[in-house]
């Protein structure tokens, strides 16, 4: 698939903020006044700032508020429900926070769960596609999951959750890894199931249906820079889960914090730039690519 | 709505025979002309007579090269077009309602004016059979001539998808897939009409008829063989001589 910058600032950024909202939720780090004010600030331009980002690719950016009307069927609009809701909820919570000082427990929870919900929607609209084998899969949502609520601890502060999540979210990136090089082959989705010449003989692409690219090949069939995927996982996974861990075991200071902050953000670019590049799409098959 | 319909009073799609399509593209082109000039946003063309022309095409022509175990390579072309699929991905995962499957006909279409072209129902369909387009920003697909065949405007015989009123070689078939008397049901018993990726459960409305097994030129093919059989092995006079100078060279 086509790593557009929009989804995957989209993804990473509100994934990220959402986190941080869950723990907020729950109240860690337990803080009221400015200290609060600062790290919902912080929430809410990366959640807002992703779900803003997402709108970029867009056709039609302003008949955007249509996508609340599908919430049965559709994941896309079910998280516009539900980040809209975190968001609410939460501004509540953290106006009380913030002004009055109060912790109004129950609407935090709330805000929380909602929060998740999130993240569970925002993946679920790739891991429904059954058309991208490896996003077809149960440690979809479980990556993307385990990813926010590991940057999300990290920037709550949250040092020991953060330490076991960030361990967490890369055992989950690495088996989602491996179990997406071979989804594709065991989707069993082949060009011969496409074409149904299979039972004739062997089926080889020999004629595209135009000489130039189109739009199914250059939205689907993105295989650029797939030969240094491995390269690409190894510096994903040092600068997302690796080096944020060393710095949290070193005595805790502001600086090594944000320094770990960063770059976990680094490496969940880059992870998620592989999430759409590394993806196939089953209509490549049609062109004699994947 | 994007929720599917139970079921759908009719099933309208096509048969596309695979054994009679020569893939001369008329079907793509006379889709274009049709669909570019009635239904919805036109179908736009970027830099088409640049370096890199591309644009919005509801069919288009794939040709494939299968290769027997035994005998010679088969060329096949093969159109590929949207499917209506029963279960089609591409309707439940629009989060504006603007894709829908209607209940009358079973035809798969998009209210362009609510679309927001978000490209997730492209990414749901695994035929290729939706594309974006580039100028307008709205998704297009094949509508199945929806303002050709219900139209009475047209004369009687034209009331049919464009792609099926151009084929010359008659490689496409247009029908009620519910009533079991239909043409394009009776075809499809009768050649063991096919789903494409039927392992993704999408249940594609439009069959596939897979091409007649080939005459196989193995062995005598005529009781005058034997008599036509080559007299002289080795050449002689002038280029027998010739063929001995040269291989003693």
């Amino acid at each position: 698939m086509h790593p557009a910058p929009s989804v995957i600032l989209f993804t990473s950024l509100s994934g990220l903020g959402f986190g941080l909202l869950v723990f907020l939720g729950l109240g860690f780090p337990d803080v009221t006044g400015w200290t609060a004010f600062a790290f919902f600030v912080l929430s809410y331009l990366l959640a807002v700032g992703g779900l803003s980002a997402s709108t970029f690719h867009l056709g039609h950016p302003e008949r955007a508020l249509k996508a609340f009307t599908q919430w049965k069927t559709s994941w896309l609009s079910r998280e516009g429900w539900f980040s809209v809701a975190a968001l609410l909820v939460l501004a509540a919570y953290g106006a009380g926070l913030v002004l009055l000082g109060t912790r109004w427990s129950l609407l935090g929870w709330l805000g929380a769960g909602l929060s998740l919900a999130t993240l569970i929607a925002t993946s679920m609209i790739y891991a429904q596609l059954k058309t991208v084998p490896r996003w077809h899969s149960p440690l979809t949502p479980a990556m993307f999951l385990s990813t926010g609520l590991a940057g999300g601890a990290l920037l709550a502060g949250q040092v020991t959750a953060a330490l076991w999540l960030l361990l967490l979210a890369g055992l989950v990136q690495v088996a989602y890894w491996i179990t997406g090089d071979r989804a594709l082959a065991q989707s069993g989705t082949t060009l011969a199931s496409a074409t149904g010449l299979g039972p004739i003989g062997r089926v080889r692409a020999f004629e595209p249906p135009h000489t130039g690219s189109n739009y199914l090949t250059r939205e689907m069939v993105f295989v650029v820079a797939r030969r240094h995927a491995v390269k690409l996982r190894v510096i994903a996974l040092a600068l997302m889960v690796v080096i944020p861990v060393l710095f949290l075991l070193l005595p805790f200071s502001h600086a090594w914090a944000a320094l770990a902050a960063l770059s976990h953000l680094a490496g969940v670019f880059c992870a998620r730039w592989l999430f759409f590049a590394e993806a196939e799409h089953v209509v490549g098959l049609y062109y004699g690519r994947r | 709505m994007t929720e599917l319909p139970a079921s759908t009073t009719r099933k309208m799609g096509l048969v596309i025979d695979l054994d009679t399509c020569v893939g001369c593209h008329a079907c793509v082109i006379s889709c274009k002309g049709w669909n570019t000039e009635n239904y919805g946003a036109p179908l736009s063309d970027q830099d088409p007579y640049g370096a890199d022309p591309s644009g919005t095409f509801l069919n288009r022509v794939h040709s494939y090269e299968v290769q027997p175990d035994q005998g010679a390579a088969q060329l096949i072309h093969f159109p590929k077009s949207c499917l209506h699929c029963e279960d089609a991905p591409c309707v439940t995962v629009c989060p504006t309602g603007a894709s829908y499957k209607r209940t009358e006909d079973g035809i798969v279409l998009v209210n362009e004016s609510d679309c927001i072209g978000c490209g997730l129902c492209a990414w749901a369909c695994p035929y290729g059979a939706r594309e974006l387009d580039q100028a307008e920003g709205v998704m297009k697909k094949c509508t199945l001539c929806v303002d050709r065949i219900y139209n009475e405007n047209l004369p009687e015989e034209d009331r049919v998808p464009a792609c099926v009123r151009t084929c010359p070689a008659g490689a496409r078939h247009f029908g009620d897939f519910a009533d079991p008397e239909s043409n394009v049901s009776q075809l499809t018993a009768a050649r063991g009409g096919i789903d494409l990726m039927p392992e993704l459960g999408t249940r594609p409305v439009n069959k596939y008829l897979p091409p007649r097994p080939k005459d196989q030129l193995e062995g005598q093919i005529d009781i005058l063989a034997p008599l036509l059989a080559p007299v002289v092995e080795e050449p002689t006079g002038f280029l027998g001589w010739l063929d001995r100078t040269l291989g003693r060279l």
